[in-house]
């Protein structure tokens, strides 16, 4: 357990060092995590010093948004006022999103990896 | 009422309801009533009724939220025992990235700047599709509210959580990879949780989505938003 919470904060940690350093707008945690899959990638992590914390994270994951999702509350004045170029935009754009990606992925896909 | 305002106990209260807001929806099969969505409005509601102020429960809040980091590191996981297939569909990856990034930052600029939202709510808005810490950037270094960002990001990512493969169906998007790389795009962390619902596939396949439109959306939403004149 230690050994899998080291290896997890230990890539974030290096993630924040990156940001410190080089002062990019990416965030830590994004490069923490292409830090992880090269660290196992490249046989310096093993699978199964990580694989339990991970998986008890990535399951979680969707009840770590509840606390972002509660500032909802702060801003319903203002998406009161301007509720329907809110609700349309976001909607609207998200399912173009959504059909752009995977029309264009479908259709140039590699064919023989199905 | 003094005593709802304790840390530890609104944390159980936030654990209580979205267990039993899970429970629900086990037992109903409502993909509407998401767990994450229910446990959301029910804390709205019982904040307001009770006066508890946003930032009391910000409080107990962020020992929760804190996990977010860690477990967008713990994606790296999904990530590398899917590396040699990504490779090989590298192209495709990136150029449907690409086109679904654009057209996104397009889209909800557009559309919100022709139905008169002020200028603030048009930035916060154009960075939606991407996991909470990247949004939160992006939108406070182009002057958005980064706050209200996080607000609409968690909206963005459960209606791609709740819709989203049933929009892909209608649109005859059947392919695995295809379905899982497009909710991982369009709805980030949220999305690519209800993707590993599905299977380990879509969950790589999405957390490769929220890495990509994550990056992409930060190198170029601040160059779209120029061109378009916000």
């Amino acid at each position: 357990m230690i050994r899998q919470c080291f290896i997890i904060f230990g890539c974030l940690a290096l993630g924040e060092l990156v940001v410190w350093l080089t002062g990019i707008t990416i965030p830590s945690s994004i490069i923490g995590m292409l830090l992880l899959a090269a660290l196992l990638q490249m046989k310096v992590i093993k699978l199964e010093w990580v694989k339990g914390m991970s998986d008890f994270l990535i399951s979680n994951m969707g009840f770590f948004f509840v606390p972002p999702g509660v500032a909802l509350m702060l801003y319903l004045d203002l998406i009161k006022a301007e509720f329907l170029p809110i609700a349309v935009a976001t909607v609207v754009s998200t399912v173009l999103v959504l059909i752009v990606t995977g029309w264009t992925h479908q259709k140039i896909k590699v064919k023989d990896d199905k | 009422m003094e005593l709802l305002q304790n840390h530890i106990i609104l944390l159980a209260l936030t654990f209580g309801i979205f267990y039993a807001a899970r429970q629900l929806q086990k037992w109903t099969g409502w993909i509407v009533l998401n767990p994450i969505l229910v446990t959301i409005i029910l804390l709205i509601a019982l904040l307001k009724l009770t006066g508890i102020s946003y930032e009391t429960y910000q409080h107990a809040g962020s020992y929760i939220e804190f996990w977010l980091k860690p477990a967008i590191v713990a994606l790296g996981v999904p990530l590398y025992q899917h590396l040699g297939q990504i490779r090989r569909q590298f192209l495709p990856i990136f150029l449907s990235q690409l086109a679904g990034c654009l057209v996104g930052l397009v889209s909800v600029v557009l559309i919100a700047k022709v139905m008169g939202a002020s200028r603030e709510t048009i930035i916060s808005l154009a960075p939606k599709s991407v996991t909470t810490p990247i949004a939160m950037e992006v939108c406070q270094a182009m002057g958005g509210i980064p706050s209200l960002t996080a607000a609409i990001v968690v909206t963005v990512g459960l209606f791609g959580a709740v819709f989203g493969f049933k929009v892909l169906e209608v649109w005859h998007i059947r392919n695995p990879y295809s379905q899982g790389l497009s909710i991982g795009t369009a709805s980030h962390a949220v999305g690519t949780s209800r993707a590993m619902e599905k299977g380990e596939t879509y969950g790589a396949y999405a957390s490769l989505g929220l890495i990509l439109n994550g990056l992409l959306t930060a190198l170029l939403a601040p160059i779209v938003l120029k061109i378009i004149g916000i």
